[in-house]
C-alpha cells in the first residue's frame, strides 16, 4: 500500500495525470457503452434467434402464414415441415379482441386522466392515481382467473339479454352466447392496458402549461370547456401515443386471454362466441406440440412480435416528440 | 448616506497594506482568453493576472460572463462539450490547457465552492473526508477532518453531530460545510461563485470573514453579483460588462477594468465601470 | 383603449346574479360532464376492489401452513397439499433474474444519464421503451429456442429465470433512469469541483445518492417478473416437487401452478388455484407498494 507516498500534499505533483490514472475514465466508459449495447444485443439477439428457429416454417408458407385460415399441425421430428400453417384466424382473434379492448379502455383512460390531472383536488389525486396504476402490477395470471371464474358468470345474464334483444338486428350480437368469448375477453383486456394508457394521457395531460389553462378560465370558460379546449384540444398525439401503447400490451397478452377466450378460433365477428389470439395459440398449443409443431408457434411468434414492435416504434415515436412522457408509472 | 460613501467606508476601516499587481509571482496569468460555448463568443479577450493570497472579486452585471471566466481557471468549462477556450491561461508559470494537463488534477488543485450549497447527502464528517479518502490521504482522517471543519469555521457548531446527515444543516452552514470539503484536499486556489448568493446577510457576514481569515494561505478568486461584497472583502476588483449583440440577442462578457478595489470603487479609470459601481447602470 | 371608445361605453350596470339562459345551460353541461369524469375513475377502480376482493375472499379460505410447505397432490381432485414448490421456484428463478439483469440494467441507465451527449444513447433509451412492450410470450419463445434449443440446457432455473431478467431489464433501465436523472446536478458538480474523475464520481456521488431510488426501481422489477407466466410456459415448464438444480430439470412457478389447476373443472384444484393466486398477489404487491412507500420516503426529499 502506498499510501504513506501517496498522502503528500497535491501540491508537490506535477499537474500531469499518470498513464494508468488517464485511462481509467475512457475505460469506464467503454464498460458502460458495453452495457448500454447490450440492450440492444438482447433485441438483436432475439429476432435473430426465434427467426432461424422458425425459418422453414416461413420459407414453407410464407404470406400464407398471414392469410390463409387452414391450420393442420404436422408431426415431423426430422426439421421438415409436413402440416399446413396458415394463422390468419388467430392473428384476427388478436387483433378484434385488442382493438375492442382499446374500444374500453380508450374514453376510460381519458376520463381518469382528465380527472386525475384537472379535477381532482392534489389529496385525493395521489391515492387515486396510486390506485389506477395499481392494476398494472396485478399479474396477468390473476386476470385470467378472476375473468373466468367470476366476470363470466356474472355478467352472463347480461350477454343473454343483451344477445336476445340485439342479436336480430346486429350479427355481432348473435348467440349462442358462449361461457368463454370474445365480449368478455377483451373487457378484461381493457381494464388490463388501462393504466399504461392513462398514466400516458395523464402525463401529457399534465404538460399543458398552467398558463394555457389560465387563460381559457380568464375568457370565462367552464372547466369542462377549458379541458375539452384546451387540454384535450392540444393533447391529441399523446392520446393517440398512449393508445397506442396500451394496444402493444393487449396485442400480446396471454394468460388471461387462454383462460377467457374459449380457444376456438373463428374468423367471423361474434362478441359472444370463442375466439382464439396468436399468443393465446402458443401457450395453448406449445405443451402437447410435435417439434415441427413449436416451430410454428415460434413462427406465428415473430409475427406477434413484428406487429407488436411496429405498433411500439410508432407510439413511442409519437410520445417522444411530446418531450419527457414515459408512463413508467405502470410499467 | 449614498452607496457610493458607505462603499468609501468599507474600504477605508479595512487596515491592509497596498497589493500592486507587478510586484509578485502572480497564481494565474490570463492572456487573451475567450471561451466559445459552440459557434457563440461567452466572453472575449481577458487579460488579468491574479495575485497570490489575495482575494480578486469578479463583479459586472449578469450575463457578462464572470461565471464563465471562474470556470476557466479549474477548467470546470471541460464538462461543457461544446465550450472552448482560446488564449492562454497559465497557473504558476505553468499552461494550464497544456494537452499534457490532467483537469482532474487541476480541479485538486484549484477548489471551488458552488453558487447553491451542495453538500453529498452523507454525513458531516463523510464529506470533509470524502475528497481525501478518494485521493489515497489515509493518515489521520480525524485530524484532518477536525482541522479543515476549524479552517471554516463550522467546528464549534458540529463537533457533537458529525456523523448527522449533511443536509441537517442550515444553508450557511452547508455552505461552510462545502468549503471545508474544499480544504480538505489542501487546494491552492479556490474559487467561489456567487457562494452567499444563497443565503441570508448573517450567514454571508460569517462566509465574509472566513474568507478574510482564508486567505492567509489560500489565494481566493470570488465571482459575486453584490457589489458591497467586492468592496467588502476583495483586494482586487475585476470589472466585466456585456457587449450586446442586437441582432443575435445575445451577449459576449470584456473585461472592462481590473484593479486594486478602492481604486476601481472610488476612482475607477472607465466611465461604464463608475455608472455600474456608483448603482448608475446594471 | 381610445378615449372614444370610453365614451361609447354603457355604464348601466346587470347584476352578477343574472345569468343568461346559455350561460345556465353551460354550466349544466360543465357539471355533467365533470360528473362522468369522476365516474370514470369509479368505474377503474370497481375491478381492482373486486380482484383484490375475490382473490381475498376465495384464497384465504384455502390458505394455510399446510399450502405453503406441503407439495401438490399426485391427483387434481384431491384436497388438501400446497404450492410448496411452486413458490420455492418463483423465489427462486426470480432472485436469479434479478441478479442477472440488475448489474446490466443500473450500468445501462448510467450510461444514458452520464453520457447523454453519446451518438448511442438515443437509439439505446429508444429501443428500451420499446422492449418494454415487446410480449412476454415472445421473450418466452426467446429463451426456448436460445437456451433451450440452441444451447442445450433443456427446460429448469436457468432459462427461467433468463426469461425474467430479459423481461425486467428494461423496466430497470427506464426507472433507474429516471432515479439517476433526479441526482442533482450540484452534487456532480461538487465532486468535479474537489477534482474527483468521472468514474469516481460517478461510482462514489452518484450511485451512493441514487442508492434508494435504485433499489425502489428494482422492486418493481422483481414485482414485475414475480407475477410473469408467458414467458415462463416455454422455459421453466413447471414442477409439482421442489427443485434446487440450475438446470436439468423442469422448475415450478407459482403463476405456472395457479394457470394449471385453475383451468380444470375440479373444485379442489380451483381452491388451490385461488390460495395459490393470494399468495402471489401478496408477494407481488408487497414488492410494488413496499417499492412506492421507499421512494416516497426517500428519494428527491433528502437529495436537494
Amino acid at each position: 500500500m502506498p499510501s504513506t507516498t501517496s498522502s503528500t500534499t497535491p501540491l508537490k505533483r506535477g499537474l500531469r495525470a499518470s498513464r494508468r490514472q488517464s485511462l481509467a475514465d475512457p475505460a469506464f466508459r467503454w464498460f458502460l457503452t458495453l452495457t448500454g449495447l447490450s440492450v440492444l444485443l438482447v433485441l438483436a439477439w432475439m429476432i435473430v434467434s426465434t427467426t432461424s428457429q422458425a425459418w422453414p416454417v416461413f420459407e414453407k408458407e410464407g404470406f400464407n402464414l398471414f392469410f390463409s385460415s387452414e391450420w393442420n399441425p404436422g408431426n415431423a421430428r426430422d426439421g421438415t415441415i409436413q402440416g399446413t400453417y396458415g394463422g390468419f384466424q388467430f392473428l384476427y382473434g388478436t387483433i378484434v379482441s385488442a382493438a375492442l379492448a382499446m374500444a374500453f379502455a380508450l374514453p376510460l383512460a381519458i376520463g381518469i386522466a382528465l380527472y386525475l390531472t384537472q379535477l381532482a383536488p392534489k389529496r385525493i389525486a395521489r391515492p387515486l392515481t396510486y390506485a389506477v396504476d395499481l392494476l398494472a402490477a396485478v399479474p396477468s395470471i390473476i386476470y385470467g382467473l378472476w375473468g373466468s371464474l367470476f366476470v363470466v358468470p356474472m355478467l352472463l345474464p347480461f350477454m343473454n339479454w343483451m344477445s336476445q334483444k340485439l342479436g336480430p338486428w346486429l350479427p355481432m350480437f348473435e348467440g349462442p352466447v358462449r361461457v368463454r368469448n370474445l365480449f368478455v375477453t377483451s373487457l378484461v383486456l381493457g381494464i388490463m392496458v388501462l393504466p399504461i394508457t392513462s398514466a400516458v394521457i395523464r402525463e401529457v395531460f399534465a404538460q399543458v402549461p398552467r398558463d394555457e389553462r389560465l387563460a381559457g378560465f380568464g375568457l370565462g370558460a367552464t372547466r369542462w370547456e377549458v379541458m375539452r379546449h384546451v387540454v384535450v384540444a392540444r393533447s391529441k398525439a399523446g392520446i393517440i401515443g398512449g393508445s397506442m401503447l396500451g394496444l402493444g400490451r393487449a396485442l400480446g397478452e396471454t394468460i388471461a386471454v387462454l383462460l377467457i377466450i374459449g380457444g376456438n378460433p373463428r374468423s367471423e365477428f361474434r362478441l359472444f362466441n370463442t375466439s382464439q389470439t396468436v399468443a393465446s395459440q402458443i401457450a395453448a398449443a406449445f405443451k402437447e406440440a410435435s417439434p415441427e409443431y413449436i416451430r410454428a408457434l415460434v413462427a406465428l411468434g415473430v409475427a406477434l412480435f413484428l406487429v407488436t414492435i411496429i405498433v411500439n416504434v410508432i407510439a413511442r415515436l409519437v410520445v417522444s416528440r411530446l418531450g419527457h412522457v414515459t408512463g413508467d408509472a405502470a410499467l | 448616506m449614498s452607496l457610493h460613501s458607505s462603499l468609501e467606508m468599507h474600504i477605508a476601516t479595512r487596515q491592509q497594506e497596498p497589493v500592486s499587481p507587478d510586484t509578485r509571482d502572480f497564481v494565474f496569468q490570463i492572456d487573451g482568453v475567450s471561451v466559445f460555448y459552440g459557434g457563440f463568443r461567452a466572453v472575449r479577450d481577458i487579460t488579468m493576472d491574479i495575485v497570490p493570497q489575495r482575494i480578486t472579486a469578479l463583479i459586472g452585471p449578469s450575463g457578462c460572463g464572470k461565471t464563465t471566466v471562474l470556470r476557466c481557471l479549474n477548467r470546470m468549462n471541460d464538462l461543457i462539450e461544446t465550450a472552448r477556450v482560446e488564449g492562454r491561461i497559465s497557473y504558476h508559470g505553468e499552461d494550464l490547457y497544456d494537452k499534457q494537463v490532467d483537469p482532474v488534477e487541476v480541479r485538486r488543485r484549484i477548489g471551488m465552492v458552488f453558487q447553491k450549497p451542495n453538500p453529498f447527502p452523507k454525513s458531516i464528517y463523510d464529506n470533509v473526508a470524502f475528497g481525501p479518502k478518494i485521493i489515497g490521504m489515509k493518515d489521520d482522517l480525524d485530524e484532518l477532518v477536525e482541522r479543515s471543519l476549524q479552517n471554516a469555521a463550522l467546528w464549534d457548531e458540529v463537533k457533537d453531530r458529525l456523523k448527522d446527515s449533511a443536509m441537517s444543516l442550515s444553508g450557511g452552514q452547508q455552505q461552510r460545510l462545502c468549503i471545508a470539503r474544499c480544504l480538505a484536499v489542501s487546494p491552492d486556489v479556490i474559487l467561489m461563485d456567487e457562494p452567499c448568493s444563497a443565503l441570508d446577510p448573517i450567514a454571508t457576514g460569517r462566509i465574509e470573514d472566513l474568507m478574510q481569515t482564508l486567505k492567509d494561505q489560500y489565494t481566493i478568486v470570488i465571482v459575486t453579483h453584490n457589489m458591497q461584497q467586492a468592496a467588502r472583502v476583495s483586494d482586487m476588483t475585476a470589472f466585466l460588462t456585456a457587449e450586446i449583440h442586437e441582432e443575435q440577442d445575445r451577449r459576449t462578457g470584456i473585461l472592462v477594468e481590473y484593479d486594486r478595489t478602492e481604486q476601481i470603487f472610488t476612482n475607477p479609470t472607465d466611465e461604464r465601470t463608475e455608472n455600474y459601481v456608483t448603482g448608475r447602470f446594471g | 383603449m381610445s378615449d372614444d371608445a370610453l365614451g361609447q361605453v354603457q355604464l348601466d350596470h346587470r347584476s352578477l346574479l343574472l345569468r343568461s339562459e346559455k350561460a345556465t345551460k353551460r354550466a349544466r353541461i360543465d357539471r355533467f360532464w365533470r360528473t362522468i369524469l369522476l365516474l370514470a375513475v369509479g368505474v377503474a377502480l370497481v375491478p381492482l376492489a373486486s380482484i383484490l376482493g375475490v382473490t381475498i375472499y376465495r384464497g384465504a379460505g384455502a390458505i394455510n401452513l399446510n399450502f405453503l410447505t406441503e407439495n401438490p397432490p399426485f391427483s387434481s381432485g384431491v384436497e388438501g397439499g400446497g404450492y410448496a414448490p411452486a413458490i420455492f421456484g418463483s423465489i427462486y428463478m426470480t432472485g436469479l433474474a434479478i441478479l442477472m439483469s440488475l448489474p446490466l440494467g443500473i450500468f445501462a441507465a448510467v450510461f444514458l444519464v452520464e453520457y447523454k451527449r453519446s451518438r448511442l444513447a438515443g437509439p439505446i433509451r429508444f429501443f428500451t421503451d420499446v422492449m418494454t412492450g415487446v410480449p412476454s410470450v415472445f421473450v418466452g419463445l426467446f429463451i426456448f429456442s436460445s437456451l433451450v434449443v440452441d444451447a442445450d440446457l433443456f427446460f429448469g432455473t436457468v432459462p427461467g429465470a433468463a426469461a425474467l431478467a430479459v423481461l425486467m431489464l428494461p423496466i430497470i433501465v427506464r426507472s433507474s433512469e429516471e432515479v439517476l436523472r433526479l441526482v442533482p446536478q450540484d452534487l456532480r458538480n461538487g465532486a468535479f469541483g474537489l477534482g474527483l474523475r468521472r468514474w469516481q464520481m460517478i461510482t462514489r456521488v452518484v450511485l451512493p445518492a441514487a442508492a434508494p431510488g435504485l433499489a425502489t426501481a428494482s422492486m418493481l422489477a422483481v414485482a414485475r417478473g414475480m407475477g410473469e407466466t408467458a414467458p415462463l410456459l416455454f422455459t421453466a415448464l413447471g414442477a409439482r416437487q421442489i427443485v434446487t438444480s440450475a438446470t436439468g430439470t423442469p422448475q415450478g412457478a407459482l403463476p405456472l401452478q395457479i394457470l394449471d389447476e385453475g383451468r380444470q373443472a375440479l373444485p379442489a384444484a380451483v381452491e388451490r388455484a385461488w390460495a395459490g393466486s393470494l399468495t402471489l398477489m401478496v408477494l407481488v404487491l408487497l414488492f410494488t407498494v413496499g417499492a412506492r412507500l421507499l421512494a416516497a420516503r426517500s428519494n428527491v426529499s433528502s437529495l436537494s
